[in-house]
């Protein structure tokens, strides 16, 4: 499955804009992730191995966090993971 | 400081948009290139701020429709270079809500006051840093179709 890569993440990910794993679960498929490129891992996940708050995880177009099964949902090679910082602010 | 470079009609755009949802802050985002100097913004795209609760303040973005303008960049070959608001009578200077809230390293984030209703002052920051802990907004020059605006 591909693993989408936001614009400031790709210098953590060798400059990738996507990337290719063979996972059977999110949650696998984001260790296949940082295994490949470790500098991703703190920028993803707390020191605690929790996704960061304000990293959203959306297996196709579905917020993994409200999946069933949320991170041990089972992908398989057609389905995409799109790893999208929050965008907030204001005055 | 870097450059951001953009043609008139996307300039005049993000602008017109925070006038048509004054006194509420708008929110989209700008689809591009880097250079060496920055980003060139091919495209603007509107986006729904969520923040209903107090939209004449605050904004944000739906992930599940930065997913949609994420899969139409790729389709168009374009990156998401960062994104655009507007601070309704209010300076176009971020805020320490926006840095708190900004998390798109590497990205231009585009603010217009929009005083009374009327566009006034267009600035944009690049999100530098490589962590949430070092991050920080650095002013950079717009630059619009060959009109420098800083």
């Amino acid at each position: 499955m591909t693993i989408f890569i936001p614009t400031p993440l790709r210098a953590f990910a060798a400059g990738k804009d996507a990337v290719e794993v063979s996972a059977g679960t999110i949650a696998s498929a984001l260790d296949e992730l940082t295994a490949a490129h470790p500098d991703l891992r703190k920028h993803l996940f707390t020191s605690e191995g929790k996704v960061r708050a304000f990293v959203n995880i959306y297996l196709n177009d579905e917020d993994v966090r409200y999946l069933p099964a949320k991170e041990a949902t089972a992908v398989s090679s057609g389905d995409t993971l799109s790893i999208i910082p929050s965008i907030a602010g204001g005055c | 400081m870097s450059v951001l470079r953009m043609e008139k009609a996307i300039y005049d755009a993000i602008r017109a948009h925070g006038e048509e949802t004054y006194p509420h802050e708008c929110c989209g985002a700008l689809l591009g290139r880097t250079t060496p100097e920055g980003w060139s913004i091919e495209t603007s795209v509107k986006a729904g701020n969520t923040r209903t609760d107090s939209a004449h303040n605050r904004y944000h973005i739906s992930p599940g429709e930065l997913v949609k303008i994420e899969r139409e960049a790729r389709g168009k070959g374009l990156d998401i270079a960062g994104f655009y608001h507007s601070h309704p009578d209010h300076p176009a200077q971020w805020s320490q809500t926006d840095l708190a809230e900004a998390h798109w390293l590497g990205c231009s984030y585009v603010i217009t006051a929009v005083a009374k209703g009327v566009a006034a002052q267009t600035n944009s920051f690049h999100l530098a840093g490589d962590t949430e802990e070092n991050k920080r907004f650095e002013l950079e020059t717009i630059d619009v179709h060959g009109a420098s605006k800083s």
